[in-house]
């Protein structure tokens, strides 16, 4: 184990380029921790982009002299999230653990604030999205540091080629290769277009492939058209609000469009959209570029037709699913400074512009300043097929189940509620209200403190 | 003659301490030798039950004592009943079906003679020898909404295609077919190790006596392997109730969460929606369930093997 040593350092901060990285490396000398940490990153399914990562954390330790050992865990068969309630149980493990989407709230009391690096982090790199403060900061204290590799958004992935030949839909109009969107032509895309063209494309025998199953991908795709529909389970202040009019519309909708998905929607899993459109079966699907990316490889001639996009405009605004990941640093933990130190270094435009690159634009950091990386404007085929799936302006960024409290929101999030509630009316023959009346039975039960 | 009767008796009461001291020594040796497995029991087994026994009497954050909440709370649901009627069937149908056709492949490989015996034996093995996980990803894959196998040999047949994991009740048939097609291999060795065993002589009493197959089987071999169809039976039951792998990987409990048994709907619930203490509550449930089964099984089985033991007496 080696010990920081204050001078020496403070002459290595003088000499880095990064300035926030320098300032919490100060900190961190300060506190003259052991110099030992250990790290559970995701594992990134993209090849080469645990490399990154690896090189970026390994730049960090030697500078810092810190004796750093990195895991990579795969989000497969739940190890991360299993590695994580053990750790949290056994209060012992890493000292940095990758958490996706619910569990820096969810583990809130056991994870250390990082408020103070946050505080560094923001004034270096601008605001966050709303999302990522959303389950970032749950309790109104920052419990983790928004990571790059893993966060994602999940808009639609289209044929280019089914979406107008079928449904006259031109997509490059909307959302050109080489300039921002036109926003005449995308007033024009509303959820009714959706419909329209998911009827036409059923027709035509490419249906859309958005499923109505309990995973992530179902989840996010039916709670981003609750939103745009203005349709909330429960309210900021944790009161059920599911029993309304927007609830009902929605509800009608989903039970409209469901019509012309695939019969077997209702068991999809996360991989079975994917699968949807690199078979050359589907015109549609909502997912990050990682069904694209597989059918470069597998299925070319589908992957040189797919364009990603924001979704469609609902009655209360455009909403995009963003799914962010972060880095938590354990309340057990006993070298916080050190693994603070190494979170600002990894949180550096620079360290995002390489982490993005190396996921072939796959990752979206949660700054909102950082989303103008070119990788997005170059990655093809087709070029310019990611130039619009960072979010911007354009879109309001959402997350299923918000503005629920967040211990309220998780459970409705992970016990896919939304879809229940769809497929109840979809395969149940239940009528909107009776699906509602389901509904707030479970909400009842998921404000259990 | 008294001095005899004396002397033979303080030699036979020197035997008995003897003995005793033997016993008694032997007793704290074998204790001894079984310490390590007891440690490992308690470390492995004790330990964690009641750990979970633990976590159930907490509130959702785990912060708070909260005595049986937990468990008045999951009798309120809906979904937990549900969860109740299902692990029943799931488990039920699937001991039934697995001990039924075990019993007709044990007695069909039995008239095989000795030779095609062992290859038949050791094919009927395979589904019980693979990995579950693996073998149920190939039946997933078989299933597949999309892309099913089973499905392309019904369409190329002139069938209409089957929603294996979309319809809720062709989900709870597929789940039960698969567990059913990696247990029966076991209750098949059982039973004709059991076969095995019933003497022949029975059988020619009975052929002499003009008895059909029908008898016998009625009269002769089910009384001879019933201690053996209710252990394996209870053994089943026990490993079926907490069957997590093939659910988990065919359905993971959908559609609508009606195919959701104990363990899947615990996990789903305690790891996945992180209510460690309502998923340990669920998992809790099987305990009861389980327990009052062996009961009963065991208490038959015990009476059972003394009324044999009687009747060789």
């Amino acid at each position: 184990m080696t010990k920081w040593h204050l001078s020496r350092r403070s002459l290595l901060v003088g000499a880095s380029s990064a300035a926030l990285a320098g300032s919490v490396y100060g900190r961190a000398r300060g506190a003259y921790a052991a110099g030992k940490l250990s790290v559970g990153f995701w594992d990134h399914w993209v090849p080469g982009a645990n490399d990154t990562l690896t090189k970026l954390a390994r730049e960090w330790a030697e500078k810092e002299k810190v004796d750093l050992t990195i895991d990579y865990i795969p989000s497969q068969g739940n190890k991360l999230l299993l590695t994580i309630a053990a750790e949290a149980q056994a209060r012992s493990g890493h000292d940095i653990l990758a958490m996706n989407t619910w569990l820096p709230g969810s583990h809130a009391e056991r994870l250390e604030p990082v408020d103070d690096v946050m505080r560094e982090i923001l004034a270096q790199n601008g605001p966050t999205n709303p999302v990522v403060e959303y389950l970032g900061k749950p309790d109104g204290h920052w419990r983790a540091v928004p990571a790059t590799p893993g966060s994602q958004m999940k808009g639609p992935a289209s044929r280019l080629d089914l979406l107008k030949e079928h449904a006259g839909i031109d997509l490059l109009k909307i959302y050109p290769p080489d300039g921002p969107v036109n926003e005449a032509e995308a007033a024009k895309w509303t959820w009714d277009a959706l419909l329209a063209a998911a009827e036409k494309c059923h027709k035509a025998g490419f249906p859309f492939g958005i499923g109505l199953g309990t995973t992530s991908d179902n989840v996010d795709t039916w709670g981003s058209l609750f939103h745009a529909f203005g349709a909330k389970l429960v309210d900021e202040k944790g009161e059920i609000v599911v029993r309304s009019d927007a609830t009902r519309a929605a509800l009608d909708f989903a039970k409209r469009l469901a019509a012309f998905l695939p019969a077997d929607a209702i068991a999809w899993d996360d991989g079975s959209n994917n699968r949807w459109l690199i078979s050359g079966k589907g015109a549609m699907i909502f997912n990050p570029p990682s069904a694209w990316a597989v059918a470069k490889r597998d299925a070319p001639q589908v992957a040189e037709k797919v364009w990603h996009h924001p979704a469609p405009v609902g009655p209360k605004g455009r909403f995009g699913p963003y799914l962010p990941y972060y880095w938590g640093i354990w309340a057990f933990s006993p070298n916080k400074s050190a693994a603070k130190s190494l979170l600002a270094h990894l949180s550096t435009r620079r360290a995002a512009e390489q982490l993005v690159a190396a996921s072939q634009g796959y990752d979206i950091p949660g700054y909102t300043s950082f989303n103008d990386f070119k990788t997005w404007f170059e990655e093809g085929p087709p070029k310019g097929t990611l130039r619009h799936y960072p979010p911007t302006a354009h879109q309001i960024l959402s997350i299923a189940a918000a503005p629920a409290p967040h211990k309220i929101a998780e459970q409705i999030y992970n016990q896919a509620t939304i879809t229940k509630m769809i497929a109840r009316m979809v395969q149940g023959g239940e009528s909107a209200d009776k699906a509602i009346a389901w509904a707030e039975s479970e909400l009842e039960g998921f404000m259990r403190g | 003659m008294a001095q005899a009767v004396a002397v033979a008796r303080a030699q036979s009461g020197w035997v008995r301490a003897r003995g005793g001291g033997l016993a008694r020594r032997r007793a704290r040796i074998a204790f001894f030798l079984c310490l390590p497995l007891i440690l490992l029991v308690a470390a492995l087994v004790i330990y964690p039950a009641l750990y979970s026994l633990h976590l159930a009497t907490l509130n959702k954050s785990m912060t708070r004592f909260v005595g049986l909440a937990n468990f008045t709370f999951l009798f309120k649901r809906e979904t937990f009943w549900m969860v109740v009627q299902q692990s029943v069937i799931f488990a039920v149908s699937a001991v039934v079906f697995k001990a039924l056709i075990g019993f007709i492949l044990a007695h069909l490989i039995h008239r095989l003679p000795d030779k095609g015996q062992r290859k038949w034996r050791g094919m009927l093995l395979v589904p019980w020898v693979i990995p579950p996980a693996m073998s149920t990803l190939v039946w997933w894959w078989m299933y597949e909404p999309s892309y099913s196998a089973l499905n392309w040999l019904l369409q190329s047949m002139g069938f209409a295609p089957v929603p294996w994991l979309g319809d809720p009740y062709w989900a709870r048939f597929s789940v039960i077919l698969v567990n059913v097609w990696y247990g029966a291999p076991f209750f098949m060795i059982m039973y004709l190790a059991a076969l095995k065993s019933v003497p022949a002589e029975l059988y020619e009493s009975a052929d002499i006596d003009g008895a059909n197959a029908w008898q016998k089987l009625i009269y002769i071999t089910l009384p001879m392997l019933r201690n053996i169809i209710a252990i394996t039976v209870l053994f089943s039951l026990i490993v079926t109730f907490a069957n997590f792998d093939i659910v988990r990987i065919l359905t993971a409990g959908g559609p609508r969460d009606m195919t959701h048994v104990f363990a899947t709907w615990a996990f789903k619930l305690g790891i996945e929606s992180n209510d460690i203490p309502l998923g340990a509550c669920v998992s809790l449930f099987m305990f009861p369930i389980l327990g009052l089964a062996a009961i009963f099984i065991l208490r038959d089985v015990h009476r059972r093997s003394r009324e044999l033991a009687g009747v060789a007496g």
